[in-house]
């Protein structure tokens, strides 16, 4: 204990995690800040805007749209996977040889990447030589996403609910197999039925996870990119251009640094903005 | 309220059971009279929670019936059978007021709101539990909730029984006391049978009119506590009750006449037939009951501790120790003496199970 106060090498073992941190996090935040209040026409020549570009930005109906676009797209598949997510794993056996199978399958689609997602999406939909796609106008639909505003916005629900259910539903499962017999055996004594074991002992034990989970999927929703600009790239014209995929547009088709920073910071600015008061709100009762 | 009973029952948690270690429950046929307190005593592994659950009907036993005052219940789920039970940790829903959590059971069987309101609030008031009754559940202490588990048992008129599965495993020791005086109480109000498991003996013997001492899946003893602490039927019940427990040593038998080594120290009835020069003779004797004389058993005094009003004093014999208690101040041979044992309370055991 004596010399406790001398180990300053220990510092060395935190470098790496700060020296990471710094170049992938803080560095990068900083040199948007450091477009978001300036206007640049390259070579590094600098004019300060102050907060001229956040005033165009959140003035923007282009901004508006985007963001409306996204919160729909963010609560609509929260709104599925999350319920959709509990009820698979309310089915699914908590022993047994099934259980691996089960895991193993409810895990494939979260190993895929994005990309492939898309891909994989866009050929399965394609209307003319897609499985998914012929099925559907095969049975006297009319179904074309890459022309429809509300196929496209189906598809790229049914695409994200696909990919993105499985993890709901892992961590429910855990939820649930955490859950002590003791619990059920009382429940069983106390005459409740179905629903109520459902309503009074699972859901509210499942809070914590389902509180993970939300988050999660609302984080990555939110900020989703690569699996919709590959399957509509933001279209049929905008319906599909969610906040990325028009921040994209903005910083790299348009080249307007100084804006595109400014919807960065903002973006980034509700993101945590609403993780916050998801979770205070959820926890607000955990101290009683 | 009912009598319970267990007809030879054999219960295993595997498939196919085929040695005698597969079973969990050896063998029961045990009747728990209506009305009565008592103690399901064993240490942990021996089967007990397994017998709860099969009375509750969280269990159906492999084999054997049971019955709530002669009808055959075996195959009826735990609602209908009008039990309650108390688990070792407290089991409440947490997002209900502790109001709701009483009014939960009968709710559940779709009684009357006002009869509901009224049931509740008797039983919060010999809980003493009125004053929480709109807070939320989860945010009482352990004591507070196991109140509740025992509540949603009692707020049930027709409960036959209520079973308490080790329920003071998680409560601060000065509320132990207390919440056990309650129970006994609350046995001498409401009047339904109950049966409390645990492995600490205090809690056996201060709570129950009748002990059950289990040991290894199967019932060793059935007795009040005062047989138990007496008359043992068993070495494992000699050994487990008392503390210190109940010195056995090896022994004979010639004729009618006890012996360990040379010295006589009791009688059993001529009749008694040991079938088997193999069998294993064992005499067994309290510390209560034993004491430093002019003649008896030789021993050596091998060590004192001091355990309050009581010295308990190591000696040995042979290869085995005797312990005796000596009250407090009392002097204590140094090396060699002897012991005297009082006849009375001395049992011979043949491979383990008392004879008289």
């Amino acid at each position: 204990m004596a010399n406790k106060t001398e180990n300053q090498k220990a510092w060395l073992f935190v470098l790496p995690v700060v020296l990471l941190v710094a170049f992938n996090a803080l560095i990068p935040l900083m040199t948007v800040v450091n477009y978001s209040v300036q206007e640049t026409f390259g070579d590094n020549v600098f004019f300060w805007e102050g907060v001229k570009w956040f005033e165009q930005v959140l003035n923007s109906e282009r901004f508006h749209a985007a963001l409306l676009r996204q919160f729909a797209f963010t609560g609509t598949i929260l709104a599925i996977e999350i319920p959709l997510g509990i009820a698979i794993a309310l089915t699914m056996p908590r022993k047994g040889p099934w259980v691996p199978v089960c895991l193993v399958l409810m895990a494939l689609p979260l190993l895929i990447p994005w990309n492939v997602v898309g891909a994989m999406w866009n050929i399965f939909a394609l209307p003319e030589t897609g499985l998914l796609g012929k099925v559907i106008n095969g049975m006297g639909i009319d179904y074309n996403f890459t022309q429809q505003p509300v196929a496209a916005w189906l598809t790229t629900v049914l695409m994200d609910v696909w990919h993105w259910t499985s993890l709901v539903v892992l961590l429910a499962y855990a939820g649930l197999c955490a859950i002590p017999d003791a619990y059920y055996q009382a429940a069983k004594i106390d005459g409740a039925g179905g629903w109520a074991v459902f309503r009074y002992i699972q859901l509210p034990k499942l809070k914590r996870v389902l509180t993970i989970a939300v988050l999660l999927r609302f984080m990555d929703s939110f900020m989703i990119y690569t699996e919709p600009f590959v399957l509509t790239g933001g279209g049929p014209g905008n319906t599909t251009t969610f906040l990325s995929i028009d921040l994209v547009k903005v910083a790299l088709g348009q080249f307007d640094l100084g804006p595109a920073a400014a919807m960065s910071l903002i973006y980034f600015l509700i993101v945590l903005l609403v993780c916050w008061v998801f979770y205070t709100l959820m926890m607000r009762n955990e101290e009683a | 309220m009912a009598r319970i009973g267990l007809h030879n029952v054999r219960h295993s948690y595997v498939s196919a059971p085929a040695e005698d270690a597969d079973w969990a429950l050896k063998h029961m046929d045990v009747e728990w009279q209506d009305g009565g307190a008592y103690a399901l005593l064993g240490p942990s592994g021996c089967g007990k929670t397994t017998l709860l659950n099969i009375i509750s009907g969280l269990l159906t036993p492999s084999q054997g019936t049971v019955t709530f005052d002669g009808v055959n219940v075996t195959a009826t789920p735990p609602d209908q059978r009008n039990i309650a039970q108390v688990f070792q940790f407290p089991v409440v829903y947490d997002t209900m007021t502790v109001y709701d959590n009483l009014a939960f059971p009968l709710r559940n069987r779709g009684v009357k709101e006002g009869s509901v309101d009224a049931r509740v609030r008797e039983i919060a008031g010999m809980l003493d539990l009125h004053a929480t009754l709109d807070e939320r559940a989860a945010g009482l202490t352990a004591d507070g909730k196991q109140k509740i588990s025992l509540g949603r048992g009692l707020v049930r008129s027709d409960v036959n029984v209520i079973m308490f599965d080790e329920p003071l495993t998680v409560i601060d020791p000065h509320l132990k006391w207390v919440l056990r005086s309650k129970l006994k109480e609350l046995h001498q109000r409401v009047g339904a049978t109950m049966i409390y498991v645990t492995h600490d003996q205090t809690e056996a013997l201060t709570f129950a009119d009748q002990v059950v001492v289990m040991h290894e899946g199967a019932v060793v003893q059935v007795g009040t506590p005062v047989d138990l602490f007496e008359r043992p039927q068993h070495t494992f019940v000699g050994h487990f009750i008392g503390s210190p427990g109940m010195n056995v040593l090896p022994g004979q038998v010639d004729g009618t006449k006890v012996l360990i080594g040379d010295t006589a120290v009791g009688k059993i009835s001529k009749d008694t037939v040991f079938s088997e020069s193999s069998d294993k003779i064992e005499i067994g004797v309290r510390p209560e009951f034993v004491k430093f004389a002019s003649k008896g058993v030789p021993v050596q005094v091998t060590k004192v501790s001091d355990a309050g009003r009581f010295q308990i004093v190591e000696t040995r014999h042979e290869d085995s120790t005797i312990r005796v208690l000596v009250p407090e101040g009392k002097p204590v041979p140094s090396e060699d003496a002897k012991l005297a044992f009082n006849s009375a309370y001395t049992q011979v055991y043949v491979n383990g199970w008392a004879v008289s």
